[in-house]
């Protein structure tokens, strides 16, 4: 394919009239979103500043002193939950993939295994991570087994790990599934043996096309990392719950949201555009 | 000549259809079989079939003289020894054009990395597509990307190249630049099963022509008899409506 020049040309008296049109409809748009914006921005502000009760949520939600004061310990808090995400995340990723492999493959030296994945994923799946905190965080030290810590940071990850990777594995076990069967024939043909197959072929595609549901569920981690407070885990949820209960102010609980919301928009934001990316370098359709 | 393929009474069926009914079928050294006949007719079930893609329900199928629809074989080994083309390319889109053709020379037949590589680009100079050999699938067209699925059953050496109506995907245009691979595989000597639409094709290539017809062969012989003076009258059905969407 030759690109050919687009030089030694300029726009005909109608494009320029066009273009003149364009600008004219573009700057009208833009006037019609500041006023739309205004108007129901400004509704809402007036509507949560005129309320009764603003002058006192005002004090003790956004009190910005208190806040400075309590920010060293949320973030200290909050440093664990990071923590517990990175390492639960790793964990998750590793356990999910068994998982994921174990359901789809049809080897019958296996199939007690897959049995068991299944059982396992239909367990957690089902039940709320809350409860399954609450049972391991509680349950596991009274088993009195030598050998396994009663950290309740180490007990809070593990249960966050057995929990997340009953879901992730079923994302990427529906990746895994949406490969059609012509990429598993191509190179099936090609003499691949079907682990070859799965590994080169069909886990990169399925994998990629999982992307944008596993960054979810990396966010929902690290958010739900916030349950682990109910074993007594000082993350940030717990800091500013100590803060907040100490002096009735709730400031805390904001300034954890705040930070929360810190690290989860960009995160989103990144690999939004990292997958747009990829896509468009694999495929011409990805550009529109 | 030795047969490189020999069918005998192969007998497919999905659920209540039966596609192959007790189909036979020699492929000597070095010749192209080419298989005719309307959709629904076996075709691409037969090169399924012969590729261990579909396991059969009767008959046996051997390939060099050694019986290959025996349960107990290796079918990974066996399709080494067999390229595959499809009608929808089935590139890896994942891979690059180069990492498509090297995957099974170096999984498969264990050869060393620079080595497949050199031997790829090669072959993808031959066939003029040297330019591409760091491109995605999607971005060429639909007759590179079947020039490259052609060259990737290649890498293997393959003993026997079986092509599945690989032009019935493709733009007019663009189906010439495929078939001259095959015509130029053909010179080289290649023992090819191919099932096409293409008549005018099939004339210049077939060393024997067989028209497939509810599961079975119908009518066989050379591209001469068979497209130009058919003696079934299934046959001169059949060519007399291809005649006539302009095919032939």
């Amino acid at each position: 394919m030759s690109e050919r020049v687009n030089s030694a040309w300029s726009p005909s008296s109608r494009e320029i009239q066009r273009r003149g049109e364009r600008k004219r409809i573009s700057r009208r748009q833009g006037v019609i979103a500041a006023v739309s914006t205004t108007v129901v921005l400004g509704t809402l502000f007036t509507i949560l500043v005129t309320s009764p009760g603003w002058e006192i949520v005002k004090k003790t939600f956004f009190d910005i002193d208190y806040g400075r004061e309590v920010f060293p310990t949320v973030i200290a808090g909050l440093w664990i939950n990071l923590q517990l995400t990175f390492i639960g995340g790793f964990c998750i990723g590793v356990i999910a993939l068994g998982l994921a492999l174990l359901r789809t493959t049809k080897s019958p030296a296996l199939t007690p295994f897959r049995f068991l994945a299944t059982a396992y994923v239909d367990i957690f799946r089902g039940a709320p991570l809350i409860l399954i905190i609450l049972l391991v965080g509680f349950g596991v030290p009274a088993l009195q087994l030598k050998g396994i810590s009663s950290n309740v940071i180490f007990l809070g990850t593990v249960a966050v790990v057995l929990t997340y990777s009953a879901y992730v594995a079923e994302v990427i076990r529906s990746g895994i599934l949406s490969i059609h069967p012509s990429q598993r024939a191509a190179a099936r043909s090609l003499g691949l043996t079907s682990g070859q197959t799965m590994r080169y072929v069909v886990l990169p595609q399925a994998i990629r096309r999982v992307v944008p549901p596993l960054l979810n569920d990396f966010v929902s981690l690290l958010k739900d990392t916030g349950l682990v407070s109910i074993l007594g885990v000082t993350d940030a949820v717990r800091a500013a719950q100590i803060n907040a209960s100490r002096t009735f102010n709730y400031t805390p609980y904001v300034v954890a949201a705040i930070l929360f919301l810190l690290i989860t928009i960009p995160m989103t934001r990144y690999t939004d555009r990292a997958i747009r990316a990829r896509t468009n370098a694999q495929s011409s359709e990805g550009a529109i | 000549m030795a047969n490189v393929l020999e069918l005998d009474k192969i007998r497919k069926s999905f659920g209540a259809e039966l596609v192959l009914d007790g189909l036979s079928l020699s492929v000597p050294e070095h010749t192209a079989t080419v298989l005719i006949g309307a959709s629904g007719s076996g075709k691409s079930t037969l090169l399924r079939c012969i590729n261990l893609l579909e396991s059969i329900d009767d008959g046996q199928i051997f390939l060099d003289g050694k019986e290959i629809s025996d349960p107990l074989i290796n079918v990974d080994e066996v399709r080494r020894k067999l390229g595959m083309v499809f009608q929808s390319f089935n590139l890896f889109p994942h891979k690059t054009v180069l990492e498509n053709v090297t995957l099974a020379p170096i999984k498969v037949q264990g050869k060393n990395k620079d080595e497949a590589i050199t031997a790829t680009l090669a072959l993808l100079q031959r066939f003029d597509l040297a330019d591409k050999a760091d491109q995605y699938p999607d971005r060429l067209s639909g007759g590179q990307q079947q020039r490259v699925a052609i060259i990737r059953s290649l890498a293997l050496n393959p003993r026997l190249l079986l092509l599945d109506e690989i032009t019935s995907a493709l733009d007019p245009v663009l189906v010439n630049e495929v078939l001259s691979i095959v015509r130029d595989l053909k010179s080289d000597g290649m023992t090819m099963v191919l099932a096409t639409h293409e008549m005018g094709f099939a004339t210049q290539v077939a060393d024997e022509v067989c028209f497939l017809e509810s599961g079975n062969i119908l009518e066989r012989g050379s591209a001469e008899d068979v497209l130009h003076a058919p003696k079934n009258p299934k046959t001169q059905e059949f060519l007399k409506r291809v005649h006539q969407a302009g095919r032939l």
